[in-house]
């Protein structure tokens, strides 16, 4: 089924996503939020620019964007899949706890903070730029994969990268780690073999936006993780 | 009941434009851009500001007031005559729209500074404007100066924005740059002298969040004569920017690294001599640390500012197309206007963004 959605309000968009038995595609999409939160089944195509919180509590729905998206797309997501071809802004994954994002350009801050893992359910982010400051911050499961991509000559990631994290892995690719990381990091040069998983989600995100694996997976990656020998001895108070 | 008798944790919206070759543009873009984004705010305050917007009067200084009673108005009127030449004066044009109800008399006062007075003040000009305003806000009740730049002025009221532009008809205004904002005071009933922009003398700032340094930052300010009459923390970020630029002769960018300073550890790993640099402003002046979320735009003669917090708790992203450059909460707000754009990115938290007319210095 295909929506055009100009002008339309939120509400009335997303019932209309809600009612298709079919695939949708929408047409002139123009700030409406809150597209297909929830969803169980179905994909959905997006042209245009749609707002935010897009795919929130997502379960198991498949969306495509062919443009960017703006903050906190995939809130608390479950399953299925996010791909935005363009840039997403400030929040993305946000408390994810299953499902993939796949990202073609940059994140903005804050991307997969509180993100967490349960049984088979294992959230995972893929960019293919930059992320802001805060990325995974008091990540607590999931994987999150930085390409690297960018053009703009900063940094793979920006300030505060992992900061309260306790659990997940963080991929950078990168031959330098430049960034500052907290103490309860660590942070471990992989050069060669990746993990089945983290290879699995690279090739995915080149089949997805139609780039050559080769270039991605013989390269240097930075893996983060919660520095098990470096605890946190004190929050609040010693204890 | 009025502001400040709550707290105001505030959602809200803000959009600006500036066209760098200076040609002029009607407020109609902005009211579509912010009627994007109507969710953003809930209804109880809406305002643009328009830069370049009297052309025919430019060397005077515009001053917009609302007055809830006649009173008010007598009072205010007396008071302007005894410190200026009143060149004209007429009630602002406005279309009745049964959205937009309650609202105050609203006037319009192009002013010159007697020149025997201002002589005896031993003050600069601007200086002497500017009391003026303080004066009247603080002192009259009832009426309050919600404008007072030359060649560029501000509307605002109660209201969703889109509704506040058509009231003011700003169809029929034309300027080179516009800054829109779009409330959402969740906690108060709003009232007219709230919504943004705020401005003093050709300052103007719209604002989304909220800000937990307002009272350090407002004591602060009082010591040079600042009264925070408004009752919205926005209102102190336009003095806080009028003290840095105007009377400590700051740039722009030395401004945003004393309001959104970096953090130290940040600073630390910086190289010279932006590192000696920030950490003199801070040093400077600790006291206007702005902290807690915001997204701003700040307009001025000649061009706008966007700028986030240093966290970056509020969204913002920076468009160009041609002459023409946008910021905005919302990138759909400035697809609906501009559907292909140059180039769009969103800044980092702290990192000003400075759009100006070619004329004054900007940049393609």
């Amino acid at each position: 089924m295909k929506i055009l959605a100009n002008g339309m309000h939120y509400s009335a968009l997303n019932a209309a996503v809600r009612m298709a038995e079919d695939d949708v595609e929408i047409v002139n999409c123009i700030g409406q939020r809150y597209i297909g939160a929830g969803l169980l089944r179905r994909q959905i195509v997006i042209h245009g620019t749609p707002g935010n919180a897009l795919g929130a509590y997502l379960n198991g729905a498949e969306v495509r964007i062919d443009g960017n998206v703006q903050e906190a797309t995939g809130d608390t997501m479950n399953a299925g899949v996010i791909e935005v071809h363009g840039s997403a802004g400030d929040a993305t994954g946000y408390a994810m706890r299953g499902g993939k994002i796949f990202i073609e350009g940059d994140v903005g801050y804050r991307c997969g903070i509180h993100m967490k893992a349960f049984r088979t359910q294992k959230p995972a982010i893929v960019i293919g730029g930059r992320a802001g400051s805060f990325l995974g911050e008091y990540q607590a499961g999931g994987t999150i994969v930085v390409l690297g991509e960018h053009l703009n000559g900063k940094p793979i990631v920006g300030n505060f990268c992992g900061t309260g994290m306790h659990g997940g892995e963080i991929y950078l690719r990168t031959d330098e780690l430049s960034a500052a990381l907290p103490a309860q990091v660590k942070a471990e040069r992989v050069e060669g073999e990746l993990s089945e998983e983290v290879t699995a989600l690279i090739k995915e995100w080149c089949a997805r936006f139609g780039r050559e694996e080769e270039g991605y997976l013989n390269c240097v990656y930075y893996r983060l993780t919660p520095n098990a020998d470096n605890p946190y001895r004190q929050m609040y108070t010693p204890n | 009941m009025r502001e400040g008798q709550f707290r105001d944790p505030s959602g809200c919206a803000v959009v600006g434009v500036i066209d760098r070759s200076g040609k002029k543009m009607t407020g109609e873009g902005m009211i579509r851009a912010i009627e994007v984004m109507h969710d953003r705010s809930n209804g109880l305050g809406g305002g643009f500001a328009g830069y370049g917007i009297y052309p025919h009067y430019k060397d005077f200084y515009a001053f917009h007031l609302f007055f809830d009673t006649q009173k008010a108005q007598e009072e205010t009127e007396a008071f302007l005559k005894r410190h200026f030449e009143i060149v004209y004066s007429s009630g602002i044009q406005t279309r009745k729209l049964p959205s937009v109800k309650n609202e105050p008399v609203i006037f319009r006062y192009f002013l010159a500074p007697l020149p025997r007075k201002l002589a005896d003040s031993h003050l600069t000009e601007r200086e002497y404007v500017a009391r003026c305003v303080i004066r009247v806000n603080a002192q009259i009740e009832g009426a309050y100066v919600f404008s007072s730049g030359k060649n560029m002025g501000i509307f605002k009221g109660v209201g969703y924005p889109e509704d506040i532009g058509r009231f003011y008809r700003l169809e029929e205004y034309e300027g080179y740059a516009w800054t829109c904002h779009g409330r959402y005071p969740t906690n108060t009933p709003g009232w007219w002298g709230g919504a943004h922009p705020f401005g003093l003398l050709d300052f103007s700032v719209v604002h989304n969040g909220e800000i937990s340094s307002y009272d350090a930052n407002r004591r602060y300010m009082e010591m040079f004569d600042y009264k925070c009459t408004l009752q919205t923390d926005t209102e102190v970020i336009t003095y806080i920017i009028d003290y840095l630029v105007r009377r400590q002769g700051l740039t722009l960018e030395e401004v945003s690294h004393v309001i959104a300073a970096s953090f130290w550890s940040t600073i630390e790993r910086k190289e010279e001599p932006q590192r000696s640099q920030e950490e003199l402003l801070r040093r400077m002046f600790p006291s206007l640390l702005v902290t807690g979320p915001f997204s701003i735009i700040l307009g001025f003669e000649g061009g706008i500012m966007g700028l986030g917090d240093r966290l970056k708790l509020r969204s913002m992203v920076c468009a160009e197309k041609g002459d023409k450059a946008y910021i905005s909460s919302e990138e759909s707000a400035v697809r609906l206007i501009e559907p292909s754009l140059d180039h769009i990115y969103s800044p980092a938290g702290g990192e000003p963004v400075i759009y100006k007319l070619y004329s004054e210095g900007g940049r393609a």
